[in-house]
């Protein structure tokens, strides 16, 4: 835990050789240490997942958040980007991995760095953090309630589920669940729980009653001070276990 | 959840957006998913937009499914009290 941190914006390259704008938060004073790539969620690259993305250096850890929407909206506000990109499809899973793999790689090359990297992500970002950890070198990754993991998706979503890519999952995996959540339901948690125990894949799952989706966003009425300040120390010491 | 369901309906308009001015309109996003600022874990979203000009240049909505059909039918209610030859006339 620091109070000494310094957050600023980069531009890193993506795996596709791609630059693209990134939110970088540094522990200053923490000695040699693990690195967190931070997914943010849809509605966009927001004041909210800067604030996640200081706190990871808070607590020690350089952080750093791709900005997902940065390749069709350069410089634009967060929710007018986020509109702009949904009318164009959203972003898919192979500029994803390329976005999170330039970030992770980021990471890897500050001066700091122990070569440890994980990934969280949150809603939309929870299903891209679980796909990134089937696909790309990661050493512990975090799935804050996110949807289409596992379960058949509705007809009009044009994600896969990652049934298929769960086998890859090459990091443990923490995953935090609101039993009032819709998208994922507990039965579909319940699910994920099974495969993964199946795949003999290492897995920590916390689930909340009373908490729903979207529980660790302080500006929403999804917000759940219980649910959020225990994942918050799930968090800690899943991180602090296997990115020291 | 993000649903990740987009409808893209053409338009034909103007719309006032940022900086208070007017701009032609051609086409509207519409999705039930998380809102940016309105209070509520879902909303129905119309982002009515001009992408030439650019991400910022849209006006957007993020109503309640309940305000959203309310509009539906005031638009449906104030279209069908015009005589259809003032509709034809443009």
């Amino acid at each position: 835990m620091t109070d000494t941190i310094t957050a600023r914006t980069v531009t890193i390259g993506s795996r596709d050789g791609t630059d693209i704008e990134a939110y970088l938060a540094t522990a200053d004073d923490a000695g040699r240490r693990g690195g967190v790539v931070v997914i943010h969620h849809m509605p966009g690259y927001d004041r909210s997942t800067k604030e996640i993305t200081r706190r990871f250096a808070e607590l020690g850890y350089d952080a750093i958040c791709p900005n997902l929407y940065w390749r069709q909206a350069p410089g634009a506000e967060p929710s007018d980007a986020a509109a702009a990109v949904r009318a164009q499809g959203g972003v898919d899973d192979s500029q994803l991995l390329d976005d999170v793999a330039g970030a992770a790689a980021y990471l890897r090359g500050q001066e700091w760095s122990n070569g440890k990297v994980g990934v969280i992500g949150y809603c939309s970002g929870g299903r891209q953090s679980v796909l990134a950890a089937c696909h790309l070198d990661l050493d512990a990754a975090v799935d804050c309630y996110g949807a289409l993991v596992v379960g058949t998706p509705p007809p009009e979503s044009n994600r896969p589920n990652l049934v298929t890519d769960l086998p890859s999952l090459g990091c443990p995996l923490l995953g935090l669940f609101g039993n009032e959540d819709r998208s994922p339901t507990p039965a579909l948690v319940d699910e994920l729980d099974q495969r993964l125990d199946d795949l003999g894949k290492p897995h920590e799952f916390h689930r909340y009653d009373g908490a729903g989706h979207g529980f660790f966003s302080p500006d929403r009425p999804s917000y759940s001070v219980s649910a959020a300040n225990d994942g918050w120390e799930r968090i800690e010491t899943f991180y602090g276990t296997h990115l020291s | 959840m993000c649903t990740y369901n987009t409808v893209i309906t053409e338009l034909n308009g103007s719309a006032k957006g940022p900086s208070s001015k007017w701009f032609h309109v051609d086409h509207a996003t519409v999705y039930y998913d998380h809102p940016v600022h309105a209070m509520a874990g879902h909303a129905l979203n119309i982002d009515i937009a001009d992408p030439s000009a650019g991400p910022g240049q849209r006006v957007a909505l993020e109503l309640t499914a309940e305000s959203a059909r309310a509009l539906v039918q005031a638009i449906e209610d104030a279209l069908a009290a015009v005589p259809p030859e003032i509709i034809a006339a443009g």
